[in-house]
């Protein structure tokens, strides 16, 4: 037998059992998405329709947070100016790890129709994205479309490995 | 010889200028054509110099000497029942007469009557606030700070109001590009990450409809997705919309398209 030594306390020590681990961390994790309310614009009014008793986002375990401390995931829905563009990288930095990032709407993927001195030509410019959405606006079905594709990607990842800390640059 | 203009975006034009056209122009009419107005013409007219003055769209217009402007306000404030100051703003007139024109839109509500006050001043020359009649000015004088570059006098807080602090050039001018200068194109990069990051983030992508299919790292086609940065050959599979996984998720019960039922009454 080979002299090497299992250290259990470090990540992917113990591929067998943290496999199911990462099956009940990711479960966890991928059904209590809770974003940040960051409505900057009118597709922030879409995203307060999913919230509410329509579309109701709260049965997908999707519940708004109004500190970045508690959210998973930043949907940045709106239009974003350059005046604004210093805060939404603060807010994304005071997300703790691991997080998310929906661009929802035209705005918000390439600046949409704002094609002027104002506006951010797209948030990727500023912070890591994973999914983005079409639309101007998007409707709350594609949001919570969006948010069940986070999820799928969220399963698909190990959670037991120390997610490596996204970053644009 | 004609004089040469340049015509490298002629086909970029949205639209065709024809150069004999002149733009038909809101008739005027004198001031004595109205009672009211004539009488505060003349109560203006008794204190300060008046330039040019008259009606047009049942608005009376009053041009005066820009170092008049608080003594005016105030008189229109207090004597003529002006009492508010609807709008306040700039004109760019640089290019034809190298200076602005400031515009005070007045309301009465007694007389039921708007008078806009007009004035010119040089590029570069100061207007004397208004603010401390009208505290609507407050802001307003703040935006034209911003947008024109116009300082008011003796306002409280002489700073951007719309723009950051710290942001160069004044957008409502003229010449200013809509999609912005070299600083406004780099604003957000330069100052979050710094000059060094320029290259790495690199230039801001304008054209909206540009669509890149070969492009995995931000937009995958629709239906055709693949993981993020695949090479692209063109045969990609279809992907099904799905919400799941095939094997399913634990303990989540799994969304199946052929029993579900679609609700068709919006009274349900
Ligand atoms: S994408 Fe459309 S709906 Fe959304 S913020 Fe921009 S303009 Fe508004």
């Amino acid at each position: 037998m080979a002299q090497h030594k299992v250290n259990y306390t470090q990540n992917g020590g113990l591929p067998a059992a943290l496999t199911s681990i990462d099956k009940i961390v990711n479960w966890g994790r991928s059904n209590s998405i809770w974003a940040l309310t960051y409505g900057l614009a009118c597709c922030g009014i879409e995203m307060m329709a999913s919230g509410a008793s329509r579309y109701d986002f709260d049965r997908f375990g999707t519940i708004f947070r109004a500190s970045p401390r508690q959210a998973d995931v930043m949907i940045v829905a709106g239009t974003l100016t350059k005046k604004h563009a210093e805060f939404i990288k603060r807010l994304y930095d005071q997300m703790t790890e691991p997080r998310w990032v929906i661009s929802m709407g035209s705005c918000a993927n390439t600046g949409g129709m704002f094609n002027t001195y104002a506006t951010v030509q797209g948030v990727d410019r500023i912070i890591p994205v994973d999914l983005y959405l079409p639309g101007c606006a998007p409707r709350p079905e594609t949001l919570q479309y969006g948010v069940m594709l986070l999820q799928k990607k969220i399963r698909a990842n190990y959670a037991s490995k120390a997610q490596k800390a996204k970053r644009l640059m | 010889m004609r004089a040469y203009t340049p015509k490298d975006d002629v086909q970029a034009k949205p639209y065709y200028t024809d150069r004999f056209y002149k733009s038909p122009q809101v008739p005027k009419h004198a001031p004595e054509s109205d009672e009211v107005f004539n009488a505060d013409l003349e109560s203006i007219k008794a204190k300060f110099e008046v330039l040019d003055a008259y009606i047009q769209v049942e608005q009376m217009v009053v041009y005066i000497n820009a170092k008049d402007n608080y003594g005016v306000l105030e008189l229109m404030r207090d004597e003529l029942e002006y009492t508010q100051l609807s709008e306040m703003s700039a004109i760019d007139w640089l290019a034809d007469r190298n200076g602005f024109e400031v515009f005070y839109q007045m309301l009465s509500m007694n007389k039921r009557k708007r008078i806009r006050i007009k004035m010119f001043i040089e590029n570069g020359q100061a207007v004397n606030s208004v603010e401390k009649l009208f505290r609507s000015a407050d802001w307003s004088e703040r935006e034209m700070f911003d947008m024109f570059g116009i300082e008011a006098n003796g306002h409280p807080f002489m700073k951007r109001i719309l723009m950051p602090y710290d942001w160069q050039g004044n957008p409502l001018l003229k010449t200013y590009p809509l999609q912005g200068d070299e600083f406004a194109a780099w604003y957000e990069v330069d100052k979050i990450y710094g000059k060094e990051a320029r290259e790495e983030i690199g230039p801001e992508i304008r054209d909206t409809a540009r669509i890149d299919r070969y492009d995995s790292d931000r937009f995958s086609r629709l239906g055709h997705e693949v993981p993020k940065g695949t090479e692209i050959t063109g045969d990609e599979p279809v992907n099904e919309q799905a919400y799941q996984e095939d094997g399913g998720v634990f303990l989540i019960k799994k969304f199946d398209k052929e029993s579900s039922v679609i609700i068709d009454d919006p009274q349900r």
